[in-house]
């Protein structure tokens, strides 16, 4: 058996960090609240032999807005250029703000909140039909849980024991307009989960060895939630928890310090 | 109309294992032949629309076709979200059935009305809109269409029937059948209407008005035959159970318009907000103006020939 690839969250940082400040935009908060989920999953986690593979795991970046995050991790396993990375959010870019199907490595376009469950309930249903022990993680944001639809998917999943089917949720506790607890608070979001027939599990957001070793104990015939506590704009002192960094770009300033900051920590 | 599809809709799945059938729980005495044929490939997903739509995306996608049932309004207008970002957007053979277009479920009022439901389709760029007109027309439509590349709406009616006369189970390329010909006027009908739409030219004959009767069972893509169809008329109507914008009264007038034709249009449908008033479907026509008196009486007006109840 082959090493699985390992990736590391420094060097998705410095992406995320780098390109949102290139290109002028925000959700710098909310990809860096997923650094390590993202790390877990594309450094080793899903089996993903090529992106061509028809049988291979399938990822639903419901949270699309963290898609830097996403196209970072597409960049460090090699599956597009690193220089593509320099048109986020360019003209006649592939890589918008919200993940598009056309770029290599993505499986499905995403953006609208509570749509990526129900794409990863039928993906799920759909390997099970053809027999294959292919998986499929879906990537939510908390508040996405306001969304009814994605309890719907939530309901036949469970009804349906789509035990291939891993949905993780980035708790970092804030959304596009106050923290969650302040707009519709969803506590005890794990008992919530297994109220609804669900394997669920809470681990630290930001440990990428917790977060696969939870994916790895995905065993039962339930379908599995992974709550990862996260820290909103993890990394960065003067973004942490703070909403502004849902929007904002980095002045220069801010750039070097952030940098600076992530460069310590490495 | 349903009974044909799901016959249809069994005779496909035996030769090709990747339809599946998956319904917002509505389908009871419909849909239970291909439950029985194929237990393993039907699903229903509980009333949550929004999940089957988005569910027909991630199974699309690993290479199946899978077909969503439910009430046209809780098949379109409720996930309409989850079906443009994706078996659009995607551009996968998803399958959306919505039964009971127009006012197919005339009693249970206008929260049952399918009005929008074509203009919301026909708006999307991969999404191929196919309207039967009658029984016999739906197994012929399917049989043409299923395997498309792209996604599929299929507007299904209610009425068992009413078969519309000439048009005999015909869906030809493109889904243009003229079942009867005419040079004064020509009338254009979607779905239910068409066999109002016939009663119409034959109340037109006894004037001594003989019209060209167009189905038209495909609205989108624009069938490509159209524009011949409508050039050489003065006067075109248009008939639909459906509000007059965005459905086949503004195909007819995005293609005259493109065209540049001279051809004026008459657009019978649904012109305004439902009262509050309901009944059976048969009423609702006539209280639209879609039924085969009113539509003969739209064409008489816009000729200045008078009224139909003159001598």
């Amino acid at each position: 058996m082959t090493t699985p690839p390992t990736l590391s969250p420094i060097e998705i940082r410095r992406i995320i960090l780098s390109q949102s400040y290139r290109a002028h935009v925000g959700h710098i908060g909310s990809e860096l609240s997923v650094v390590e989920i993202l790390a877990a999953l594309y450094g080793g986690a899903m089996h993903i032999p090529s992106p061509e593979d028809p049988d291979r795991d399938r990822l639903v970046l419901s949270k699309g807005h963290a898609a830097l995050a996403l196209y970072a991790c597409l960049a460090l396993r090699g599956w597009i250029p690193m220089e593509q990375l320099n048109t986020f959010t360019g003209d006649d870019t592939l890589l918008g703000v919200h993940p598009e199907k056309a770029l290599r490595g993505v499986d499905f376009c995403s953006g609208s909140l509570g749509h990526g469950l129900s794409i990863g309930a039928g993906a799920a249903l759909a390997a099970r039909l053809q027999g294959s022990k292919r998986r499929v993680f879906v990537l939510v944001s908390d508040a996405e849980c306001n969304e009814g639809s994605l309890w719907e998917g939530v309901m036949f999943a469970a009804q349906h024991k789509l035990s291939n089917l891993v949905v993780l949720v980035d708790l970092n506790g804030q959304q596009a307009f106050g923290y969650t607890r302040d707009v519709l608070d969803l506590s005890p979001l794990a008992a919530r989960w297994q109220a609804f027939g669900w394997h669920a599990q809470e681990v630290p957001g930001h440990d990428p060895a917790a977060i696969q070793a939870a994916i790895q104990s995905c065993s039962s015939p339930a379908p599995h939630v992974i709550i990862a506590r996260t820290t909103f704009g993890k990394g960065v002192s003067f973004m942490e928890n703070l909403i502004k960094w849902h929007y904002w770009p980095l002045s220069e300033a801010e750039y070097q310090q952030a940098m600076a900051e992530i460069e310590a920590a490495a | 109309m349903r009974s044909a599809f799901v016959r249809t809709l069994v005779e496909l799945a035996s030769r090709d294992e990747r339809i599946l059938l998956l319904t917002g729980d509505l389908g009871y005495l419909a849909l239970e032949p291909f439950i029985e044929a194929y237990p393993s490939r039907f699903f229903n997903c509980g009333v949550a629309e929004q999940n089957m739509a988005g569910m027909a995306t991630g199974l699309a996608e690993a290479g199946f076709i899978p077909f969503i049932y439910s009430i046209v309004n809780f098949s379109v207008m409720r996930p309409f979200e989850f079906i443009r970002n994706g078996a659009v957007l995607h551009n996968l053979p998803v399958r959306v059935v919505g039964v009971g277009g127009g006012m197919a479920y005339g009693t249970n009022g206008a929260t049952h009305y399918g009005l929008e439901d074509i203009a919301l389709m026909r708006t999307q760029p991969t999404m191929t809109v196919i309207a039967p007109a009658d029984r016999d027309q739906t197994g012929p439509a399917l049989r043409a269409t299923w395997n498309l590349p792209g996604p599929v709406f299929y507007r299904l009616g209610k009425d068992d029937r009413a078969l519309v006369p000439g048009l005999e189970g015909r869906f030809e390329e493109g889904g243009l059948q003229v079942v009867r010909r005419g040079s004064d006027l020509t009338l254009l009908a979607a779905g239910s209407t068409a066999f109002e739409t016939v009663r119409a030219a034959d109340l037109l004959a006894e004037k001594g008005l003989e019209a060209q009767v167009v189905v038209v069972s495909q609205l989108n893509p624009t069938p490509p035959g159209l524009r011949a169809l409508l050039a050489p008329f003065k006067l075109a109507l248009t008939v639909e159970a459906h509000y007059i914008t965005g459905g086949l009264g503004s195909l007819a007038a995005e293609v005259i318009a493109d065209a540049g034709l001279g051809t004026r249009l008459v657009r019978c449908g649904v012109h305004s907000l439902p009262d509050g008033r309901t009944g059976s479907q048969a009423y609702l026509f006539h209280r639209h103006g879609m039924d085969g008196g009113s539509v003969a009486q739209a064409a008489l007006s816009a000729l200045q020939k008078g009224s139909l109840n003159a001598a």
